[in-house]
């Protein structure tokens, strides 16, 4: 049986319908993103999982009991929000802390819990300062260590890296990763971020409108799209002749479908083209290996393997 | 031009200097002047009004009075203002404008029409509200209200509830959205939430709305006048007074300078306090 399970979930408020028979199950220690446009109602699931939302009908089930009758203080989850939502007025340490407290657990096993939590998240420098005078990814870090000291059953992260650079979102993510495999939590990631949630996460849910257009690992999502909108929203895509190609796995040859080139854009790693066929505009991606690449104005074959 | 921003603030500094500066140096001269019941004021310079007020009691007692209900004021502002402030807060359209309409309206009504009311609910035995609780046999006798510091400390207390509210209000709306929910999530009970992440938080807001209040209860006329009458004098009635009933402006000065001066200096130390406290943190 699965370690979490939503069963058709639904919110409405007033009349709009937020989340609409969403049902997904979560093994034990999986990571699982919840990916879509804003009011999707992935945030919302969000909520109705950390309890800050009842649902208007459907069932959420941890280890098979019935998460909806426990009290939001009593589910212990943990919780990163998108603002983090530290306590300014608290010391990181006693930011930390604080959920331990709650627990009752004995002081001595608090200090040394916060003490490995901190370890952990690489701030074991940091203890006695204020959220205030750190960085926003010290500030994300410590965020992340007052929800996973407590132990969490699961631990839900709702767009944890949106206010970070792009840089420093990367190592970020490869950290979180990291962080995840060692500690074992069973995660719950929410996402616009179709990059964030391939890299983190074992499975993706896709989801649009209150739906779940397609469930499943990332790269089968991204390569087998159940449908157009999981298509679009995964990456580039083009529709040629009523078939979907990624613009990665169109080559040019010396056959296949005749066209000229509108616009050539150098991105580093990868030339980005945009090809005039009888077909429509085609987008191009082809990794720079440094060879000559056809100029703009250029005539070129497009070729490229049927979908499988 | 170096001079330029001093130039262009002068038509400000000058008004300021003739509406403020001259009236207050002018005061203070006048408190060292004489004034006998015949002579009227005589434009020397004496200690003898600074003497009288620091040797006879009753002029103590009545700048303690003062202060008293001003730090009686402020606490009940802040006892019932935060919490009315929380609540609000938490409240949701159309209802949080409905209330916050509720609590600020009375500040579109005149002092004097705010405190009259209280005169007209408890004053003596034709009072509405006395009326009615001894009409019912609770009590026997009128409560005492009119003439009495706690009377004077509930109906200042009241008119200068909307500022307190308002202090806290702004200190609340500061406060990130899903920040009681972290709380929450890490097992607090709402009665942890409000105690540990809530309250700590909104302090400052508290702290500089007490000392508005604080100033304003001590500096109040109109109350005072209403509830208090010539009884139970505080330093402004008291003052008022002396300018325009006994005519003597020069102890009328010292009242009013000392009373100056006694705000000023709590103000000054009490934000000083705050700012100290408060500037790591949230700097």
């Amino acid at each position: 049986m699965a370690f979490l399970v939503l069963e058709n979930l639904s919110k409405t408020f007033g009349t709009h319908k937020a989340v609409d028979g969403l049902s997904v199950s979560v093994e034990k220690g999986e990571f699982v993103a919840l990916l879509g446009p804003s009011g999707c109602g992935k945030t919302t699931t969000l909520q109705m999982i950390a309890g800050f939302v009842e649902p208007t009908s459907g069932a959420i089930r941890l280890e098979g009991r019935d998460l909806l009758a426990v009290k939001p203080a009593e589910r212990g989850l943990g919780i990163v929000f998108q603002s983090y939502a530290l306590f300014p007025h608290m010391t990181v340490a006693e930011n930390v802390v604080f959920g331990l407290e709650m627990q009752g657990v004995a002081a001595a096993e608090r200090t040394k819990r916060v003490a490995e939590t901190l370890e952990l998240v690489g701030l074991a420098a940091f203890a006695a300062r204020f959220p205030r005078q750190m960085s926003g990814g010290q500030q994300q870090r410590v965020a992340l260590a007052r929800a996973l000291v407590i132990r969490p059953q699961i631990l839900l992260l709702d767009e944890p890296l949106s206010n970070l650079d792009a840089k420093l979102r990367e190592e970020m993510q490869i950290e979180l990763r990291q962080i995840q495999r060692t500690v074992g939590t069973t995660t719950i990631l929410v996402t616009h971020d179709q990059a964030e949630a391939m890299a983190l996460s074992d499975r993706i849910v896709v989801m649009n409108q209150g739906r779940a257009e397609q469930i499943g690992p990332p790269h089968e999502a991204y390569e087998r799209p159940a449908t157009p909108f999981v298509a679009n929203f995964l990456g580039k895509t083009n529709l040629v002749n009523g078939a979907t190609v990624r613009p990665e796995k169109i080559s040019f040859g010396v056959s296949g479908l005749a066209g000229k080139v509108r616009t050539r854009i150098f991105q580093g790693n990868h030339w980005l083209y945009q090809v005039d066929t009888a077909a429509g505009l085609v987008t191009v991606i082809r990794q720079n290996t440094g060879e000559a690449m056809p100029a703009e104005g250029a005539d070129v074959h497009l070729a490229w393997q049927a979908a499988s | 031009m170096k001079s330029t921003p001093y130039l262009l603030s002068l038509p400000a500094l000058l008004l300021f200097a003739v509406v403020v500066v001259v009236p207050l140096v002018m005061t203070v001269a006048l408190s060292f002047h004489d004034w006998g019941q015949y002579k009227g004021i005589e434009p020397v310079f004496i200690l003898k009004n600074w003497r009288e007020v620091f040797t006879d009691s009753y002029y103590g007692e009545m700048f303690a009075r003062t202060f008293r209900i001003a730090f009686f004021v402020t606490l009940l502002a802040a006892l019932f203002g935060a919490p009315e402030a929380y609540i609000l807060n938490r409240m949701k359209s159309p209802w949080r404008g409905v209330f916050l309409l509720v609590i600020l309206g009375p500040l579109l009504i005149s002092v004097v029409a705010r405190t009259l009311g209280w005169a007209l609910l408890f004053g003596g035995n034709s009072g509405l509200v006395n009326k009615a609780l001894m009409s019912t046999g609770l009590i026997s006798s009128p409560l005492p209200f009119m003439f009495t510091e706690a009377g004077m400390v509930v109906a200042l207390a009241h008119v200068l509830m909307p500022y307190m509210v308002l202090a806290v209000w702004a200190a609340l709306q500061r406060l990130d959205p899903q920040i009681e929910n972290a709380a929450v999530a890490l097992g607090a009970g709402p009665f942890t939430v409000v105690r540990r992440i809530v309250l700590p938080q909104v302090m400052p807001g508290i702290l500089s709305g007490s000392i508005i209040v604080f100033v304003l209860a001590a500096s109040a006329f109109a109350t005072p006048a209403i509830i208090g009458g010539r009884r139970l004098k505080v330093a402004s009635t008291l003052a008022y007074d002396e300018f325009l009933n006994t005519l003597n402006w020069p102890l009328g000065a010292v009242i009013a300078v000392l009373l100056l001066v006694a705000l000023v200096l709590i103000v000054v130390s009490a934000s000083r306090l705050v700012e100290r406290r408060y500037a790591q943190v949230f700097g």
